[in-house]
This record gives structure tokens, C-alpha cells and sequence, in this order.
């Protein structure tokens, strides 16, 4: 489904580029984490890190995602720029109140900037199973004060860890495990950072709108690709940042093709495709030709099993059914 | 080593004016000027005052909800924080929140929040920045017995210990987490045994005695800037308020707050001055209308402060936002 070129960046370099850089550039960044030290991280992200930057801008914690987060908090409130490491996006539940109650809350509260990147490895398609493949966004997605970014590509991997570093926000930034080794770009030798908060039209298109993010991105433009030999010009947007939404960029997109997918991996109640389809019902529905269709993991946990993780993951064969439909209208 | 007359006085100086202030929030409260709810720490108030006051200016306080001791010693004046209570635009989060949720990074202020412990591995991340940084700052944290039981605190304590970090766990051990009394809360008769398991030192001290507790944190504080790493300081004490002012808290024994009703940290306070000769009653008494004067004018102040605009709801959700948060 992806095709990767040789002697080009993979989406896993592309963020252990942007962290290195990030902290060659600047002692306030350090990152803190599980086996991120000797051992360079479960994915290798960090491999070779404690020994260019020493223990100390490096750390091994012990196992306590709530603590780690903290202490990201407090670290960030004295002036560094931390960057946390959640060894698997679905650990990230044992830190749910750092998150959303302290780090989310801090600046709204009482003016004080929380500048952390939380690291989350998430999705599926590698075999992870219930506790391995999660897709997180959507609880904070619903929390005011984070932001959360969700690459496709390597250029957006680095240039939007980048940006995570220098805000002055707290940043949940998912790499979506499928893509670390499978996806390859050839990248600009000069530091260059994606601002968050700007989606990218990723094809151009005039008769539908396939709204998505993530490792979904390939899976949706394989089905363009495929519908163009039909005689259907599909529209490709992907969001790159998912808070805040790029309203402007989805809007804009669907008022010119009059029809829209929202294609994600995630679960499909509740998710971000639900908020999507909502905002284009309130502001774009004299726009609309057809219905708002979403095409998203069904509202079960990830399986482990071959055939039935192979079920729950959206397919191009999905998206291609939902644009013939629209097509009709 | 005795204390000095000094420093004896304003220990007792702010333990009044804790008292004073919180008195009048008790009173506010019941004429129902109050808003919200209204947490206080009478009875413990020389827990806050004494760390406080072993601190130096840049050193951090991540403190709890019966810490208004510390508040008040780090340069948060009784105007602000009864705005604050009063939900006025002149208190440290501008209405945003209230009671004593209140922080100013400026007076090295970390502002909690009401998860309680989650305040303690935060205090744990800036006590690692001045650790990285090779800074000789030290941070004070605080949580009740009843936040010992929550996985944040022992998550805190762990990666304080291993990392050796310049950190200062108290405990206020009031006996009391809401309705919960001790016995049901640990299997240990003493909170202390809980930091021991993490391998740093614990203590005991009387929660009452001002001085005491002034003395106890100097140590650990000085320990903890010498890179020795963290310490643990359970201070025995007695909730003498329900958990908030709305609660009579009837599950506490009469006779239990009889008893530590003649331990009250000021009487101790005044006992201990009068018996080493650095003051007595005139001089108490002058303090006492000292403070009062002080908190009449607080209460004008917040009284006569404005509300924040309803526009101002939408302001401050991001940091330098770059986007529209709000449509």
C-alpha cells in the first residue's frame, strides 16, 4: 500500500532528527521516559541519546506514566521544554489527570505556560492487540488546553515536533507506529518546522472530500488513485494537527466539492469524525450534495488476531464504497 | 538550637494571620458571600507557616488546600486571595477558579488542583529542573493523609528518591480525608512508613508546634539543597473544620477536638514565647489588631474589586494561541 524509497528519511529518523536537533539547539529540551536510555527507547527512537547528551537530559524513569507526566509539568513551569516519552499511546491512560486536570488546565487557570510534548507511539496494523494499537485522540480532543498533532509523513513528523517543542502548550504528539519504518521522504537539509494548527490539501480534488489524518492518509490516497481511473476526483485533506482543527481548510475543501468522507482509525462514536461531521451540518450544509458519510474503526477494542484486526482497520475497499455512493448523488 | 525572638515572632505573626483570614472566609461563607466552597486549615496552620517560612525566595511551594499559611508567607496578600474566594477579577486566576486554588510562578507559587497528590510529582519535575540545571533550589510539596493514598504520591516519592531529587514531602496528617478516618485509609499507624518504603528519610513532628515544624524543615530543606535528595515530614495534627466549611463534620468524635482544641498551634506558639521571655499578652494582643486591621482592609479591597467580564471566558484556554480557540 506504501511505497518507500531508498536513501530518503524514514518517519521514525524524521523524529529522532527533530529531537536531537531540538536538543543540540537547546538545553532546555530533555526527554524523559521508559527505557529510553542505554536501551534507546522500545522503537529505538532515542537510540544513541544518553550517550550524546548524557544521563541527565536523557532519563530512564521507573515505570509511572502519571509521574513522568508531572514531572514534565513541573519541569516545563521551571523553564525547560521537556519532551515525554509514553512508551505506547495506550499508556497514556495512567496519566489521564496530569493530562487533562493539570497540564490542560494550568494556563486557563491561573497564566502558567505548560511547554510539554507528550510523545504517544499509537494505532494499529502491527499486531498490538487491545493494549498495544490504541488510538487516544479522542479523549483529548474533548479537553481545552492541548493540542494534538498526528503526522503522516516524515516532513510533517519532523517539522511538527519541531513546532511541539517551541509551544508554549502542552502537545500530545502522535506517531503512529504502522508508518515508523514504511514511509520514507526526502527532507530539507535546514531546520523548518509545520505550524500547528494547519491542515494540508494532500491531493487536489473537485468532486468529493476525504477528511483524515495519520496513517490513514496512505490508505486514502491509494483509494484516489484508484477512483481517478473512474472519473472521480477525489479531494485529499489531511489535518495534520486534530487540535485545533484547521476549521477553515475542511470547510473551505467541502464547499467546493459539495461532498465529504472523514476517514480515521480511531473508534467511530465519539470521535473526531463525529465533531467534523458535526461542524459542517451547523456551517456548510447548504453546501452539501449528499450525506456526511465517516468511515471508522467500529466501536470495539483492537483484536489481536489476524482476521479480525484486519476487520476492525478501515480498508481501501471502504473508502471506495463511500465516494461510489456519493458519487451518486 | 532555640529560635530567635525574631524569627519566633513571625512564625507567630503569620500563624495569626492565617487565622484571622480564614476566620473571615468561615464567616463569609455562612452569610453566604461565598459563592463556592471554602477549604481551611484551622488548627493546622503551622504546618504551611513553618515550611514557608524555611524557605528561600526562589525556592517552589507545590502546596495543597490546607497550606494557607504558605500562601500568605510568600507574598500572596489577604486582598487577593479573598477576591479570589469572592471569584473578583483582582485574585491571582481572575475568577477563572476558586477558594484556594491559587499559584503565581512569580512567588514560586505552584496553583494545585483538587485530584488530590497530583501537586506532588509536579513539585518532583521543578526539583528535577534545578537538578539538571545544577541550581541550589529547593521545592516543598504537601498533601493530607488522605492523598497518600492515591498512586501520584508514591509515584512521586519513588522517582524523588531514585533521582535524589531537591524535594520536601509533607504530610498533614489531620486524621481525617473528608469522612474517611485514618484506620480505614492505611494498614500503618504512620503515614511516615509509607516514604520509608521508597528509601529516603521520614520524620514525625508535631503538626502544632509552629516552631517545631519550622526547625524540621530546615533540616530536610538543607538537606535536600546539599544534593542529599528528599525527605518525608509527617506532621500529626487535627482537622478542627469539616472537610469544607459546609461540612459539620458530626463523624469526628466531640472529645477528639476537645482534646487538640488545648494544642491549638497559637496557643503552643504563645506558650513557647511567654516561657522563653520574647513576649506576652500586650504583645499578643497588639499582633491580634494587627492582623485584623490588615484583613478588614482585605475584605474591602475584594469586596470593592470588579467582577471579571463574561467576555472573559474565552481568554487564556492557550498559551500564545495562534489559532482561534473559540468561533
Amino acid at each position: 500500500m506504501i511505497t518507500a524509497t531508498d536513501h530518503e528519511t524514514t518517519y521514525l529518523e524524521a523524529i529522532s532528527e527533530a529531537l536531537d536537533e531540538e536538543m543540540e539547539k537547546d538545553d532546555r529540551v530533555f526527554i524523559l521516559g521508559e527505557d529510553i536510555g542505554p536501551y534507546g527507547g522500545a522503537f529505538r527512537v532515542t537510540e544513541g541519546f544518553q550517550e550524546k547528551y548524557g544521563e541527565w537530559r536523557v532519563l530512564d524513569t521507573p515505570l509511572a506514566e502519571s509521574g513522568i507526566v508531572g514531572a514534565g509539568i513541573g519541569a516545563a513551569m521551571m523553564g525547560m521544554r521537556p519532551v515525554v516519552e509514553m512508551q505506547f499511546a495506550d499508556f497514556i491512560s495512567c496519566a489521564f489527570d496530569q493530562i487533562t486536570e493539570m497540564a490542560a488546565k494550568n494556563h486557563y487557570r491561573w497564566g502558567a505556560a505548560v511547554p510539554l510534548v507528550i510523545r504517544a507511539p499509537y494505532g494499529g496494523g502491527v499486531h498490538g492487540g487491545p493494549f498495544h494499537s490504541a488510538c487516544p485522540e479522542a479523549w483529548f480532543f474533548h479537553t481545552p488546553g492541548l493540542k494534538i498533532v498526528a503526522p503522516s509523513t516524515p516532513y510533517d513528523a519532523k517539522g511538527l515536533l519541531k513546532a511541539a517543542i517551541r509551544d508554549e502548550n502542552p502537545v500530545i504528539y502522535l506517531e503512529h507506529k504502522f508508518l515508523y519504518r514504511r514511509v520514507k521522504d526526502k527532507l530539507p537539509p535546514d531546520d523548518y518546522i509545520v505550524p500547528i494548527g494547519e491542515a494540508e490539501i494532500k491531493r487536489s480534488g473537485a468532486d468529493l472530500s476525504l477528511i483524515t489524518y495519520g496513517a490513514m492518509v496512505h490508505l486514502g490516497l491509494e483509494a484516489a488513485d484508484i477512483l481517478a481511473g473512474e472519473g472521480i476526483d477525489m479531494e485529499l485533506v489531511d489535518l495534520r494537527t486534530l487540535s485545533p482543527l484547521d476549521k477553515e481548510t475542511i470547510m473551505t475543501s467541502v464547499r467546493k466539492t459539495s461532498k465529504v468522507i472523514i476517514l480515521h482509525e480511531d473508534n467511530k462514536t465519539g470521535g473526531i469524525g463525529a465533531e467534523i461531521s458535526a461542524i459542517l451540518a451547523e456551517q456548510c450544509f447548504g453546501f452539501l450534495d449528499g450525506p456526511i458519510l465517516r468511515i471508522a474503526a467500529p466501536d470495539t477494542p483492537v483484536p489481536y488476531s489476524p482476521p479480525l484486526e484486519e476487520q476492525y482497520l478501515p480498508k481501501v475497499s471502504d473508502i471506495l464504497a463511500a465516494a461510489r455512493q456519493l458519487a451518486t448523488y | 538550637m532555640e529560635l530567635t525572638r525574631p524569627e519566633l515572632l513571625q512564625l507567630y505573626y503569620y500563624l495569626r494571620l492565617t487565622r484571622a483570614l480564614e476566620d473571615r472566609v468561615t464567616a463569609l461563607y455562612r452569610q453566604g458571600r461565598i459563592v463556592g466552597g471554602a477549604y481551611t486549615s484551622h488548627g493546622m496552620e503551622a504546618i504551611s507557616v513553618g515550611y514557608a517560612l524555611a524557605l528561600e525566595p526562589d525556592d517552589i511551594i507545590a502546596p495543597y488546600h490546607r497550606d494557607m499559611g504558605a500562601f500568605l508567607v510568600r507574598g500572596m496578600t489577604p486582598g487577593e486571595i479573598l477576591a479570589q474566594y469572592l471569584g473578583k477579577r483582582t485574585g491571582p486566576t481572575k475568577g477563572k477558579d476558586g477558594n484556594v486554588h491559587l499559584g503565581d510562578l512569580s512567588k514560586g507559587i505552584f496553583a494545585f488542583v483538587s485530584h488530590l497528590a497530583d501537586n506532588l510529582p509536579v513539585a518532583v519535575g521543578a526539583a528535577l529542573s534545578f537538578k539538571i540545571r545544577g541550581e541550589s533550589r529547593v521545592v516543598v510539596t504537601n498533601t493530607g493523609d488522605g492523598g497518600s493514598s492515591r498512586g501520584d504520591f508514591h509515584e512521586a516519592l519513588n522517582l524523588a528518591a531514585v533521582r535524589k531529587l531537591p524535594v520536601v514531602f509533607f504530610c498533614n496528617n489531620n486524621q481525617y480525608a473528608y469522612s474517611t478516618p485514618l484506620r480505614l485509609q492505611m494498614a500503618v499507624p504512620d503515614v511516615v512508613e509509607r516514604a520509608k518504603a521508597y528509601g529516603m528519610p521520614g520524620e514525625i513532628v508535631d503538626g502544632n508546634d509552629v516552631a517545631k515544624v519550622y526547625q524540621v524543615a530546615q533540616s530536610a530543606i538543607y538537606r535536600a539543597r546539599s544534593g542529599e535528595g528528599p525527605t518525608f515530614i509527617e506532621c500529626k495534627t487535627m482537622r478542627m473544620h469539616g472537610h469544607s466549611e459546609h461540612d459539620a463534620a458530626r463523624y469526628v468524635p466531640r472529645e477528639l477536638l476537645d482534646e487538640w482544641k488545648k494544642k491549638d498551634p497559637i496557643l503552643k506558639a504563645e506558650q513557647l514565647l511567654t516561657q522563653l521571655g520574647y513576649a506576652g499578652q500586650s504583645d499578643f494582643q497588639e499582633i491580634e489588631e494587627r492582623v485584623e486591621k490588615e484583613i478588614d482592609a482585605a475584605i474591602e479591597f475584594a469586596e470593592n474589586s470588579p467582577l471579571p467580564d463574561p467576555s472573559e471566558v474565552y481568554d487564556g484556554v492557550y498559551a500564545n494561541p495562534r489559532v482561534e480557540v473559540h468561533s
